[in-house]
């Protein structure tokens, strides 16, 4: 560059539509999409994984000659030709390409085929003879927590724990003791598995015997890219990862998966292209979806409704890897205080290896379990201090701007309006509590991240980068390492620069998703890729638009600030008709600067939060949803259905209301299923016969996920209140609707027939039975009855911004006992003398 | 994907070629009309074929008629033309009803009538693939020894999943079979067993070519209905099924009842001791729950398929009630299914 870049100001906030800010569009990628699974190449050849039959087992024998003799049969792998260990997390490298020395569950890969079929691939596969010497079969959290059993690894916190966290931001008793009802409820919220329509595809073509490109359906190439270059032992720069477009992602294909790897590596063993495409079952295998969670809440508060303390206790079922799964441990506890103000907060939580699929991020992570449970206790709530529980949310909102009592920094809360749009559109003050015995009325919220506040590795670097580069075409062609999963961030890039230089979105051109050629973007997760690649492409085209401003002001003679980039033209404002089209101004701009490119990039605000863990929660600002449905519910057989669903959603300003509107109805599709009906849930067998677990039901025919036949009528409302820390306004709107769902069925639920089903799927049996037990004069409740005695380990002690903190923990163990000076089993002090010590602390502070 | 395994497939034009093909062989070769259960079986392992002779290439096997007092249903008449042929839709509502509810409609453009009622029973334990089957050791219904849904128990409960079944079994209907040796016509009814693995009373050399329903089962002479369970509208196999067809005489009297429970035993299971509880009387809201309660007591609902099994046997009362009470013309008591809707 001729001259250095001066101007990086953000664009002030506009209400006003744009040209393609706020305008429906269709989507730039709609049409002609090419899948990992389209690919083809010359003597592509097949790839085949041979997965383990028992859940748990050393593995005494691999025996590949029965396989070696199908016709077509072209070579194997085992774990021993990659013995790097890799995992998404640094602190969990617990996963290996193919095992190693023993499987954690049925169908953890063992060993690998090549054929030039895939028929033949599969029969090589079937033929493959592994011998196993069975270890202990561990299939729950609490057969995790006895320490006598075998262990599925050998780092954690103890027997089969993963991880113990326990954490508390002010003193919870004093909120107990000032509160007028203390209410604790035990809850349970089933795992189950993200169902994306496509099916996860690797092909892997060698270019050299030390080169490789990989396409994948994967929403992360990046950390793709990270763990071949460790697994294959290559330097990142031999190794490309290309994310083809995916067909549904929802946190399924944020992982590094096996085949990924072993695809790459077999196709540098064979010197030829290799693709595998996993069938619906390995699929149910690969898993990395929802925890299965048991959760126990003890909450107070005043009689008005405002909560004063809650303690959230979790333990969740976390499979048998790391996966993401000590961020979603902390995520089931993080988010609790953003949707409402809870002035002091504790959390406990516990992930358990078990012999199951890995859990990880789905939609959501980790937080519609704590959300659901919040929810349903806060009807519970209202309930019990005759209040409406739209009233008692709306006493509770969190402050905008405010930092929460667990240090989250929150930007604009559109909740007040979200509550206000869903309760007038159901009529919930003329209808709620009053309709007829069997149809009810159910209200929930929710909240959730507009991007991970930090990357998955420690690194000082934007967590998003966007490169422009433009010529005497006129056209912009735009590159970036976001994948699109078909939640629409192409076209949110697209829009972002077009709308920004004055061009039609026909004149963009996208190279996304390529460790090659587009700069760093860490991925489709975590809802971060409209606010961060919106915000680096922002930047980058405010870059290329000073560059071509600067030369077309001295060419027109008129001052930079009255350019105006529209129409595909730049102008003088004062006088429209003096100006020149985009090309001709690129074209002088080229010939001023030399060749024309820009960069931009994103990184988040720091966190205030300082102590250990404070990295999982922390975004740039946060979508609030809330949501009301109406369900018919048949007290002779427990079967019911949702009638209608209205849902709002703080999205700050839509980038593109059709795609916004998408995600939300796609949220509401994702959090019925959930609510209503899916599990991934395993079976095993008797004991004395066999130590078998198994899935119940991996296959889309028994896994049950509504169809479109079973999708109520949505009324969705778009709340619209630009935020200043995202692009153009922009908030998220990829996972938040969801969180209102399960939750607000429950609640519905309970209007309807007067029952409460404290877990899901809520399945009709499970009303019955509480039906039968209200008629027994018993608790008309169905749910887990208690939740267990586990050890979190110490608890980190975080004074709050309230109490004068500074987002640090104490670790000097005489702040701690300060503040600790409520013995945990509740034997409490009295509010004088908590507040003495409380003082005491922050003096000696 | 699954793939299918290598197999020699035959497309005769003659059902006299497929009787030639089959005469003589065992198990190894299969006869298939639409696929849509066989192929699946086959990508999974747990149903193999050597060989497999179609049915589909032989015009005279697929219609609807009337003569001699019975509609007879071709064999490869698809589940789409059966439901579409008005003559069905009007005289025999209930089977109207169970067919269009079969599957979806992709799946009923190509099963057929005579694969329905063959159609293999089920179990989640032997729905699956060939490496999940290994990770419980098979079961008895295939290369095991153990049934995993009741291990003490020397039989098979594979549940029949068929939704004709239970409404043909009700009307009354027959079943007629071919082979190089002759041909037969036996009643629904016993053409099904009470064994999960050796559900029907065919040999492998017998090609299903006929389903006969008599004509005092039609709407002029009796009423029928079926009400079938299952999680969504659509796609699903029925949990529960349950087909009613009731005759009765000038004074709304009931002269004849017949009620199948689909889905909840390993063939359709006829109530029993509907004839002493509803001979003679009208269908009211007494009846109507008397009879219900045999149907709870008949249904043997399993933990092999979705739902919970018990209360799966409180949907069998349920729905029993519901379509006794549809026939009766009674108020409604039951959320219907979503297909009803």
């Amino acid at each position: 560059m001729a001259e250095p870049i001066e101007s990086d100001q953000q664009e002030e906030i506009r209400d006003e539509p744009g040209r393609h800010i706020g305008q429906p569009f269709r989507r730039v990628d709609g049409r002609a999409k090419v899948f990992a699974d389209d690919l083809h190449f010359p003597r592509l050849c097949h790839l085949k994984l041979v997965r383990s039959t028992v859940p748990h087992a050393k593995i005494e024998k691999i025996d590949f000659s029965a396989a070696t003799e199908v016709p077509g049969y072209l070579g194997s792998l085992t774990g021993r030709q990659m013995p790097k260990p890799f995992g998404i997390l640094p602190v969990s490298q617990d996963e290996h390409a193919l095992c190693i020395d023993k499987v954690r569950y049925v169908g953890d890969p063992v060993a690998a085929v090549a054929a030039t079929s895939e028929e033949a691939a599969y029969a090589a596969a079937l033929l493959v003879d592994v011998e196993y010497q069975p270890l202990d079969t561990i299939d729950s959290v609490d057969t995790a927590l006895d320490e006598e059993r075998d262990r599925i690894h050998d780092y954690g916190d103890g027997a089969n724990v993963h991880k113990r966290v326990s954490m508390r931001f002010g003193d919870v008793e004093t909120g107990y003791a000032e509160a007028d009802l203390v209410l604790e409820d035990t809850f349970f919220y089933e795992g189950n598995t993200h169902l994306a329509m496509e099916q996860h595809a690797t092909v892997a073509v060698a270019e050299d015997e030390d080169r490789v490109t990989v396409f994948s359906s994967t929403q992360t190439p990046h950390y793709v890219h990270r763990a071949l270059a460790k697994v294959l032992e290559l330097p990142p720069s031999r190794i490309r990862v290309i994310a083809c477009s995916n067909g549904g992602g929802f946190g399924g294909k944020s992982d590094i998966f096996n085949h990924e790897i072993v695809a790459a590596k077999m196709a540098l063993e064979l010197g030829r292209p290799v693709r595998i495409t996993l069938n619906r079952e390995e699929i149910f295998y690969c898993h990395r979806g929802r925890h299965p969670t048991l959760m126990h809440l003890r909450t107070g508060l005043k009689k008005d409704g405002s909560m004063t303390a809650q303690h959230l206790r979790t333990a969740l079922d976390g499979g048998a890897y790391g996966s993401y799964g000590v961020a979603s441990t902390y995520y089931t506890g993080a988010l609790q205080t953003v949707t409402y103000d809870l002035p002091r907060y504790r959390f406990d939580g516990v992930r358990c290896f078990t012999n199951k699929p890995p859990c990880g991020p789905k939609r959501g992570h980790g937080t519609p379990q704590p959300r659901f449970a919040f929810e349903v206790h806060l009807d519970k709530a209202a309930q019990q201090l005759g209040l409406d529980p739209a009233d008692l949310r709306l006493r509770n909102l969190a402050e905008p701007g405010s930092v929460t009592s667990n240090w989250l920094q929150l930007g604009t809360v559109g909740l007040r309006r979200c509550i206000e749009a869903v309760v007038a559109g159901s009529g919930w003050r003329e209808r709620f509590g009053k309709l007829p015995h069997g149809r009810g009325l159910g209200l929930a919220c929710g909240s959730y991240l507009c991007g991970a506040g930090l990357p998955i590795y420690w690194n000082h670097m934007p967590q998003s980068g966007v490169q422009l580069k433009l010529d005497r075409s006129g056209g912009v062609a735009v590159f970036c390492g976001e994948a699109e999963i078909g939640q629409g961030s192409d076209s949110v890039l697209a829009a972002v620069v077009a709308e920004v230089l004055g061009i039609e979105l026909a004149d963009i051109r996208l190279c996304v998703a390529d460790t090659d050629l587009t700069p760093v973007d860490l991925g489709s997760y975590s809802s971060r890729v409209t606010l961060m690649v919106g915000h680096a492409a922002h930047q980058a085209a405010e870059r290329a638009r000073m560059l071509i401003a600067k030369a077309v002001a001295r060419r027109l003679d008129v001052p930079l600030e009255r350019l105006v980039f529209a129409e595909r033209r730049v102008f003088d404002a004062a006088d429209p008709e003096q100006g020149l089209s985009f090309e001709d101004a690129v074209t002088l701009a080229e010939a001023k600067w030399g060749t024309l490119g820009t960069t931009g990039s994103y990184t988040p605000p720091r966190a205030p939060g300082k102590y250990r863990g404070a990295g999982v929660g922390p975004s740039p600002t946060y979508s609030y949803s809330a949501a009301v449905i109406e369900v018919e519910v048949d007290p002779e057989t427990g079967l019911y259905r949702p009638v209608h669903v209205w849902i709002a959603h703080d999205i700050g300003r839509s980038i593109n209301p059709v795609l916004v509107l998408g995600q939300v109805e796609g949220s509401i599709y994702m959090g019925l299923g959930e609510a209503m009906m899916e599990e991934q849930a395993f079976r095993s067998l008797p004991r004395h016969l066999s130590s078998a677990l198994v899935h119940k039901t991996p296959s889309l025919l028994e896994y049950k996920s509504p169809t479109f036949h079973d999708m109520p009528p949505v009324t969705s409302y778009l709340i619209e209140d630009p935020d200043p820390l995202g692009p153009f306004g922009a908030k998220e709107v990829g996972q938040g609707p969801l969180l209102p769902i399960p939750p607000a069925l429950a609640n519905a639920v309970h209007d309807a027939v007067g029952v409460r089903i404290d877990q899901v799927p809520i399945h009709p049996h499970m009303i019955l039975k509480a039906l039968d037990e209200k008629g027994r004069g018993r608790q008309a409740r169905y749910g887990p009855a208690a939740f267990p005695e586990i050890d979190f380990g110490e608890t980190l002690i975080v004074p709050t911004p309230a109490e004068g903190g500074d987002g640090r923990a104490l670790d000097d163990p005489e702040k701690r006992k300060a503040h600790d000076m409520v013995g945990e089993t509740g034997t409490m002090s009295s509010r004088d003398e908590a507040l003495k010590a409380k003082d005491r602390a922050l003096t000696t502070k | 994907m699954l793939r299918l395994p290598p197999f020699d497939f035959h497309t005769p034009g003659s059902l006299a070629e497929v009787l030639e093909i089959v005469a003589g062989e065992g198990p190894e070769t299969r006869v298939v009309a639409g696929g849509t259960d066989l192929w699946p079986n086959m990508k999974r392992r747990h149903q193999r074929a050597e060989r497999v002779v179609s049915l589909m290439a032989i015009p005279e096997l697929a219609g609807i008629h009337a003569h001699n007092g019975e509609l007879a249903l071709g064999s490869t008449t698809t589940l789409e033309d059966t439901v579409r042929t008005r003559v069905v839709a009007e005289r025999f509502p209930a089977l109207a009803r169970a067919v269009a509810s079969i599957s979806s409609p992709p799946l009923r453009n190509m099963g057929t009538i005579g694969g329905n009622i063959c159609v293999d029973t089920r179990c989640t334990y032997y729905n699956q693939t060939e490496e999940w089957r290994r990770s419980i050791d098979y079961c008895m219904k295939e290369k095991g020894t153990i049934c995993w849904v009741a291990p003490s128990s020397p039989r098979c409960w594979a549940h029949t999943a068929s939704d004709s079944a239970p409404v043909l079994c009700a009307l009354g209907a027959r079943v007629e079979m071919k082979s190089k040796q002759g041909e037969r016509i036996i009643p629904l009814t016993d053409f099904y067993r009470d064994d999960g693995i050796e559900y029907l009373d065919k040999a492998a050399n017998e090609v299903v070519t006929r389903i006969l329903i008599p004509d005092e089962s039609d709407s002029t002479h009796c009423r029928s209905s079926f009400w079938k369970l299952r999680r969504r509208g659509s796609i699903d196999f029925a949990v529960l099924s349950v087909a009613a067809a009731v005759w009765t005489d000038d004074g709304d009297r009931v002269t004849d009842a017949r009620i199948y429970l689909g889905a909840v035993g390993s063939r359709p299971l006829p109530v029993t001791g509907l004839a002493e509880c509803l001979e003679g009387k009208v269908l009211d809201e007494e009846t109507v729950s008397e009879a219900a309660a045999l149907a709870r007591k008949t249904a043997t609902p399993m933990d092999n398929t979705d739902f919970q099994a018990q209360w799966r046997g409180v949907m069998a009362a349920r729905y029993t009630e519901a379509a006794l009470g549809e026939i009766a013309g009674l108020e409604p008591r039951a959320l219907p299914p979503p297909h009803l809707l």
